[in-house]
């Protein structure tokens, strides 16, 4: 069976808390088989405890099931981990149409102590001129920050390597 | 082997759950909104990390149970957690130690883990060290922001320090089950943890202008099941809904 069409069906399955993201813009869907008769879907989560994987999971048998694929196996890895490495040019993009600034690629190791954080841009005006308001943000990937130009908070979809 | 496999895998999953646990108690009740939401999400990758070790723990046992099983029917002498984790909250000053002081040492460990000879283990600490990196940064600035502060904060994270300090020794000292799954290249090894986890600690209790204690004496027992009197309090909170209605779902 020609398994593209499983592919185009996947895109069209949303993260349930970045709904303009579909799940292969943000890189979790690692792999589509077909085992026999069972078409065998390969997920990993973004954060260890990331309250959408089931939904994810619910959302990908409906889309499936209502193509006609009934017979789905839906399989989690966690190696190698996910990173935001992974997440689709056009993905980066969508977040930033949405108000949401996306992972500002770092140089190589990520710092853990006393690192600054990165320059992010403001999705709304461009500014670059912005600061960090917390680290955490309202879902475990993202962090809030602030535009000094134009004021506006923002959230940013961090860096995960 | 698998009996020391298990311990150590329930060690790893009691102490992620029991501090995600802890951490949940500040829901709602955090000095800011910004780290009310950083606690939550703290806590998140915690109880995120435990379901993972829990699932590899059911495996390993091979009875049948599930994660669910091994975190609400364990009774507190099953319970492997490490003792520092369980202690109660106190002020946002001392959930803030606490977290720092753990963080310190889950970083280097994680690093260690992820080489591991298990490799179930070595993929879930690869997917963990990328959070606690996160949360490092967040308790460590926060240590300092506090330490550094006014007298009061100043006095108030000094006292916190003081209250945890003997209960930091267990985290690096090796006990039967980290020894014997050393030897087979599987339990990270503690005493490279010590080294980084005393770099860090030196460096930011400097940078926050706290003193480091001289206490010597450390209390242990939570890698073989004997703990604090806080840990019954919890679980039966935590194991309450689930030990009157067994198997209960939403």
């Amino acid at each position: 069976m020609n398994l593209t069409i499983i592919w185009q069906l996947l895109e069209t399955v949303c993260d349930p808390e970045v709904p303009v993201l579909s799940i292969l813009d943000l890189g979790i869907v690692r792999d589509v088989a077909q085992i026999k008769e069972q078409i065998v879907i390969t997920i990993t989560p973004t954060y260890s405890g990331c309250p959408a994987m089931n939904v994810i999971e619910m959302d990908i048998r409906g889309v499936l099931g209502a193509a006609g694929f009934k017979n789905i196996a839906i399989k989690n890895v966690l190696s190698p981990a996910w990173t935001t490495d992974w997440l689709s040019e056009q993905g980066k993009n969508k977040l930033k149409a949405y108000g949401i600034a996306p992972p500002v690629e770092s140089s190589g190791h990520v710092r853990v102590l006393f690192g600054r954080s990165p320059v992010v841009e403001c999705p709304q005006c461009g500014s670059k001129k912005t600061q960090m308001v917390s680290l955490f943000g309202s879902t475990a990937c993202k962090a809030m920050y602030q535009c000094l130009d134009c004021l506006e908070p923002f959230d940013y979809f961090k860096c995960l390597k | 082997m698998n009996e020391q496999l298990l311990d150590y895998t329930l060690r790893l999953a009691d102490t992620a759950l029991i501090l995600g646990h802890r951490l949940s108690e500040w829901c709602g009740h955090a000095p800011a909104l910004e780290q009310d939401i950083a606690l939550s999400n703290i806590a998140l990758d915690h109880i995120g990390q435990a379901r993972n070790y829990y699932q590899y723990a059911a495996k390993i046992q091979n009875m049948g149970k599930t994660e669910d099983d091994l975190a609400y029917f364990r009774d507190e002498r099953a319970y492997r957690n490490l003792l520092l984790v369980e202690l109660p909250n106190g002020d946002f000053g001392k959930t803030l130690m606490r977290q720092f002081l753990y963080d310190a040492y889950h970083v280097p460990f994680l690093e260690l883990l992820q080489s591991s000879k298990d490799e179930n283990l070595a993929a879930i600490a690869a997917k963990s060290l990328k959070e606690a990196r996160y949360h490092l940064q967040w308790s460590a600035e926060w240590v300092i922001r506090l330490g550094d502060g006014t007298a009061y904060s100043h006095q108030r994270v000094q006292q916190a320090l003081n209250e945890l300090w003997r209960f930091t020794g267990e985290l690096i000292t090796p006990n039967t089950i980290d020894s014997f799954l050393r030897s087979y290249e599987i339990s990270a090894d503690l005493n490279q943890v010590q080294l980084a986890w005393e770099k860090t600690v030196l460096e930011v209790l400097k940078r926050a202008t706290l003193v480091v204690p001289t206490q010597k004496w450390m209390q242990k027992g939570g890698k073989e099941g004997i703990h604090t009197e806080s840990l019954g309090y919890i679980l039966a909170e935590m194991q309450h809904l689930q030990r009157t209605h067994p198997n209960c779902n939403w």
